[in-house]
């Protein structure tokens, strides 16, 4: 007989252990899977996690590694902060999309002067705000009005969508792309350009954001009071009133930080690897954030770890449809069963698993 | 620039002998890529697309090697697939949605020995070319069956997102119904999607609310043809015959058919004599294709889309041949005039007697 036995004390090892053990897991189910599929488990396996890191092409792949984790540490690391805090932010996706409108716009405005100096710095700012004002509506309306912020944010992802069309083929189109949707091309304007730091390495400003963000988030929960407070409130928010947190102050801190890293990120992306507003510019980097977030257990480090090991599947995965004929579906299936696994494994970090009989029947 | 730093890549590449030799030199199969925008199953564009490529295949045998990637998001993750094919040894890449315009280019830049095909776009390079179907050709021949069918003297159009492959459309059906019924009005409904059955089926529903008895589509699934199967309306097949919705709701059918072109520039690839060229296609090349005309349609009615469309296959027929007036009434085309490629690729606006005003 197999009992769970709650531990009084969540493991600290076993809080290390399982990310790990969830990967295995999620290898062996998946290549259970692309056996099925008549693949050969073993090259799918090892065409997802050691082409992209060491194969023939890794030189190429490496950088596109962090052009694909940027994104999603840097928005996971502000979501992580209000899921500490039990504030559901959930709608990074739109938070991204305001942000990249925000930059975006103000990048086109200045067309075609050439002072980098100015301009570069203004649409970083103006992706920040943009993030921020989206992820304000559902903060303010929670601590006004008490409404649901994950119902909210969530919602207004699909406003931004139509915002995004909106602004694709109508106030920012490309006055030069004969009546086609699209912006200007960014990448091809020196000025706003969020191009490679250095050639090759696929780093851009977002990824080098991402790193401070993961270094400030780790001060800011270990060293600082609003850390402090984020992680009172998430263990007991009863304990945090005493502690003198003002809650709905929190819940505006929490969602300015995330919706504004969010609306970072988006920036950083549409000057950069995706280059122009498009209809449907946003690919999901807001919600797989989410995943990110927990699987680095809402820990900085984890997180940046956890944005490498996603990106990896993505890409990995990109090869693995590519080379081997693995139909995409099986890929997304196979980074569901990682987020899967996790959750499931968890279990052995908050309880005991024994053997035998109970002593207490 | 940066991002020119993969120029040095590919060049390292090539000098590793990475990159593969012209097809002549090497006695492998040739790879042929797609990059694919939706799930090979999606009913409507890529599916043909893809059907279209295992028909090439079928056609070449073992002298090709058929490699495709599904679900990619435009952007820079178009870019990335692209590249990974490109350094998979593709010789040629079809690149199937109009989102994959700048990420094509960017990528061709970087490797001149691989061919690159570019569905829907504007863009050329030595070794970019641009292919589209004239779709609009299709259109005029069911928006006259839409025109003559309609008993409410009202139509309806669900459209994608304005731009000029779709506004192209409404004009050339528009034109076409009135020209079937003088009394004919028609109501355009945005769903800004290509793909979403639920918006979709929502929209024909909306069209249907006010009066609307036919429906036109320029969105990929067949959730309005259920639609209007319920409330008995009519409607079409698009991008796929949807032959099991006849022979009602759906009475005739736009065919895309990508086959023909895919073999004939794979051929091009083999034979060393591949150019950058603007292929636009219709009718007559075999590109578009209107599906069996079915159901209540009466015979004379029949008989004089058929004639349309053989007419506009053979050239005695442009869909957009004057007098016609733009929305505004301003004059565009004159007493037997016949519009330019140039304005049709970037058709911006209604023609004279469309409601309403393109989002934007």
């Amino acid at each position: 007989m197999i009992r769970l036995e709650k531990r009084p004390q969540p493991s600290k090892a076993w809080s290390y252990a399982t990310p790990l053990l969830a990967v295995l897991l999620t290898m062996v189910a998946g290549g259970a899977l692309f056996a099925i599929l008549g693949k050969d488990p073993l090259l799918a396996i090892r065409t997802i996690f050691w082409e992209p890191l060491f194969g023939e092409f890794a030189w190429y792949y490496r950088g596109q590694l962090l052009i694909k984790a940027g994104p999603l540490v840097l928005i996971a690391i502000g979501l992580s902060l209000g899921f500490r805090a039990g504030i559901w932010n959930i709608g990074a996706e739109g938070q991204y999309i305001m942000g990249a409108i925000f930059g975006a716009a103000v990048g086109l405005a200045f067309y075609p002067m050439e002072a980098r100096w100015l301009i570069f710095p203004l649409m970083i700012i103006a992706g920040a705000f943009g993030g921020f004002v989206w992820a304000m509506i559902p903060a303010l309306l929670k601590t006004k009005f008490n409404t649901n912020e994950i119902l909210v944010s969530l919602l207004l992802v699909y406003v931004a969508e139509q915002f995004l069309a909106s602004m694709a083929l109508g106030l920012l189109r490309n006055p030069e792309g004969s009546g086609f949707p699209g912006s200007r091309n960014l990448q091809q304007y020196p000025a706003a350009a969020n191009g490679e730091l250095i050639a090759g390495t696929g780093l851009h400003w977002g990824g080098v954001a991402a790193l401070i963000a993961v270094i400030l988030a780790y001060i800011l929960l270990n060293r600082h009071m609003l850390g402090f407070q984020i992680r009172v409130t998430g263990e007991s928010p009863r304990a945090a009133r005493f502690a003198g947190v003002k809650p709905n102050l929190l819940v505006v801190v929490c969602m300015g930080i995330s919706g504004g890293l969010a609306g970072l990120a988006g920036l950083f992306e549409v000057a950069g690897p995706a280059g122009q507003i498009s209809i449907d510019f946003n690919s999901g980097y807001g919600f797989t954030a989410i995943i990110v977030a927990f699987l680095g257990r809402l820990h900085p480090v984890g997180i940046l770890l956890a944005g490498l090991l996603l990106a990896l599947t993505y890409i990995g995965g990109e090869a693995a449809q590519a080379n081997l004929g693995l139909p995409a579906a099986a890929i997304q299936a196979f980074q569901g069963m990682l987020l899967f696994f996790l959750l499931a494994v968890d279990v052995l970090t908050n309880f005991r698993v024994r053997i035998g009989k109970g002593e207490m029947a | 620039m940066k991002r020119r730093s993969l120029l040095a890549g590919g060049a390292a590449a090539a000098t590793l002998g990475l990159v593969r030799p012209g097809f002549a030199a090497s006695h492998a199969p040739l790879k042929v890529g797609f990059i694919y925008v939706g799930p090979i199953n999606d009913g409507g564009w890529t599916q043909h697309h893809h059907t279209s490529a295992l028909k090439m295949k079928e056609h070449f045998g073992d002298a090709i090697e058929l490699v495709y990637q599904e679900n990619v998001p435009e952007g820079a993750d178009a870019e990335r697939a692209m590249t990974q094919m490109a350094l998979g040894g593709a010789n040629i890449i079809f690149t199937t949605s109009f989102g994959f315009m700048d990420p094509t280019v960017n990528v061709a830049a970087k490797f001149p020995n691989v061919k690159f095909e570019h569905c829907t776009g504007y863009k050329t390079a030595d070794n970019v070319g641009v292919y589209s179907a004239r779709f609009y050709e299709g259109r005029a021949v069911t928006g006259y069956l839409a025109g003559a069918m309609t008993k409410s003297n009202k139509i309806g159009y669900i459209g994608s997102f304005p731009i000029p492959e779709v506004i192209r459309g409404i004009n050339s059906s528009f034109i076409h119904a009135r020209k079937a019924n003088p009394e004919v009005e028609m109501n355009v409904v945005w769903v800004s999607t290509w793909f979403d059955p639920a918006k979709e089926a929502d929209a024909t529903q909306a069209l249907l609310d006010q009066g609307v008895d036919v429906v036109l589509a320029h969105t990929d699934s067949t959730a309005p043809l259920a639609v209007l199967e319920k409330a008995g309306a009519l409607g079409f097949g698009q991008a796929a015959d949807m032959y099991e919705y006849a022979p009602e709701p759906r009475i005739s059918s736009i065919i895309d058919n990508w086959a023909p072109y895919y073999i004939e520039r794979v051929q091009a690839v083999m034979d060393e004599a591949w150019e950058s060229q603007n292929n636009w296609w219709g009718i007559g090349d075999g590109m578009v294709g209107i599906g069996e005309i079915t159901g209540p349609v009466p015979a004379e009615v029949k008989a004089e889309a058929e004639k349309m469309r053989d007419d506009i296959a053979a050239g005695s027929y442009h869909p957009f041949t004057g007098p016609l007036n733009k929305q505004d009434g301003s004059a565009w085309l004159a007493e037997g005039e016949v519009a330019d490629d140039g304005t049709l690729a970037g058709m911006n606006f209604y023609v004279e007697g469309i409601d309403g005003s393109i989002p934007s």
